[in-house]
């Protein structure tokens, strides 16, 4: 890492605490010594070293050694030919973030990185503003890190993800609105308080953190890329570090020309980036989010202006699914490839659906589905409707009396007497 | 009674170091007007050539973001708050 550089007007900082171009207000990035890294960072360094985030240090914003994320990252990467024949594609994979270490989403990820540049700033004291899973992340990770810790959550969060954040026992503050109005009650915190918020005031630091999604996919597909990406966005980082990270290993000489259209997804009830893209826009307008996948409930999304770029400009586009739909596909990846995906990874399924039925994603070329948090943290949505099982009494009589039909098709086996 | 104008950290070096500053004025485009008479310089950091608000500004009115109001025409009123705050959403 070098420094840090607007993405919008190209004016160069420091690696110090900047989050916004002090000029024109644009986000700034971290920006590294490719050269230097060429010669270090080899195919043969990388698969040396341990299954963690951290095998792609270099181009990660420290300065030393990681103090954070320790098991995080090198989630299962697989080939799921049920779900592929369930959407009627030859080619699909799943990258699974949902099993990530050790809250089970992408979160980690990030906040592994924040946490460790944090450490290097001189914060004893972090914090974020969270639709739920980074609440989590940062819980724990901060706990196993000695920080004091403060997090900020709309009141309404699903039950599950606040309690899964309190176990870590950091100070909770459930703010009465939407996530946008937390985010933006954070932001003025952040400007009086010397805490590190993970997602505002180092959000550059915090933001790399994703592109280790994208370098594993790079490196467990064979050190090559896919065709089609598809990617649920909440802020629209996410979307933009996978295709930053398949661009500097072309970059570092690891894998060769990225030709990967990417794909956003969000719910119909949050559609800002998706719709921008389909307007062929370059304005994003906020919306009021009102959508079952809060993960992804952001109407203001900070990198909406570059997470439609990314998708344009790579040739990919944008769709938006119903919270009916977004359901079904939790149950369809469910029932084809045993992954229980939070409401975000249904929205991403329900997308890729769509759009291999509408022809803009063809049927017979690679195509990876992202999968960036785990079922059990949005339980509520699936109550009723997931059907429920077949109660009986415990009699064997009770049993083939109210299993008539299933048992139809499977034989008895021969009386053992 | 004025109105008050909640500035973000990276603006404060223009308002000397202040991060309220009173204004006058019946819009948001005519509170950023008296803005930039109090303050030079500050005007040409949240609008582009153009006079429009650069596109990761965001300007709330009593907490209402004014994309969802009446834009830089929204009405303001003594004793009512507008905070200019940078784009960063996300997580």
């Amino acid at each position: 890492m070098i420094g840090l550089r607007c993405r919008e007007c190209g004016r160069v900082y420091p690696k110090d605490v900047v989050f916004v171009c002090e000029f024109c207000f644009g986000s700034v990035e971290v920006d590294y010594d490719y050269d230097g890294i060429r010669r270090v960072l080899t195919r043969e360094a990388i698969a040396s070293r341990p299954p963690t985030l951290w095998r792609y240090r270099e181009l990660l914003p420290i300065d030393g050694e990681p103090s954070s994320g320790f098991h995080s990252g090198f989630t299962p990467f697989f080939r799921a030919e049920r779900l592929g024949d369930a959407l009627g594609v030859r080619e699909l994979y799943i990258k699974d973030d949902s099993v990530s270490h050790p809250t089970l989403s992408f979160k980690d990820r990030v906040v592994s990185v924040a946490l460790s540049r944090a450490r290097e700033l001189g914060f004893d004291t972090v914090a974020c503003a969270s639709t739920g899973n980074l609440a989590n992340s940062v819980s724990a990770l901060s706990a196993r890190a000695g920080f004091k810790r403060f997090i900020f959550i709309p009141a309404d969060l699903e039950a599950g993800k606040v309690a899964a954040s309190l176990i870590y026992q950091p100070t909770l503050v459930a703010v009465e609105g939407t996530y946008d109005e937390v985010n933006r009650l954070c932001a003025e915190i952040g400007g009086k308080y010397p805490w590190a918020f993970v997602n505002i005031n180092i959000r550059p630091y915090y933001a790399e953190g994703s592109k280790t999604y994208g370098y594993e996919i790079a490196e467990q597909f064979g050190w090559r890329t896919p065709a089609h990406i598809v990617v649920p966005c909440a802020g629209g980082s996410l979307i933009t570090k996978i295709s930053k990270a398949f661009k500097e290993f072309h970059r570092l000489g690891l894998i060769g020309e990225p030709r990967t259209k990417f794909y956003a997804a969000q719910a119909s009830g949050c559609a800002p980036i998706v719709t921008t893209i389909q307007e062929r826009s370059d304005i994003v307008k906020p919306v009021k989010p009102n959508t079952i996948a809060k993960s992804l409930a952001i109407g203001n999304p900070a990198d909406g202006y570059y997470a439609t770029k990314t998708a344009l400009e790579s040739g990919g586009w944008g769709e938006a699914v119903t919270d009916e739909e977004i359901v079904d596909a939790m149950k369809l990846l469910a029932q084809t490839e045993g992954v229980f995906t939070e409401t975000a990874g249904g929205v991403t399924v329900a997308a890729a659906g769509k759009l291999i039925e509408q022809g803009r994603i063809p049927r017979d070329e690679s195509i990876v589905i992202c999968i960036t948090g785990n079922g059990l943290k949005t339980l509520e949505p699936l109550v009723n409707r997931v059907g429920a099982g077949v109660r009986i009494r415990p009699s064997l009589a009770s049993f083939e009396a109210n299993l008539a039909e299933q048992l139809a098709s499977a034989a008895a086996r021969p009386s053992q007497g | 009674m004025a109105v008050t104008v909640r500035i973000p950290t990276p603006l404060q070096r223009l308002t000397n170091g202040q991060g309220e500053v009173a204004c006058d004025g019946t819009t948001v485009a005519g509170i950023l007007e008296d803005l930039e008479r109090k303050h030079p310089g500050v005007r040409e950091r949240i609008c582009d050539e153009q006079g429009k608000l650069r596109r990761f500004v965001n300007v709330f009115v009593n907490e209402e973001d004014i994309r969802f109001l009446q834009g830089d025409q929204t009405s303001v009123k003594d004793g009512d708050e507008v905070s200019i705050i940078p784009a960063i959403a996300g997580g």
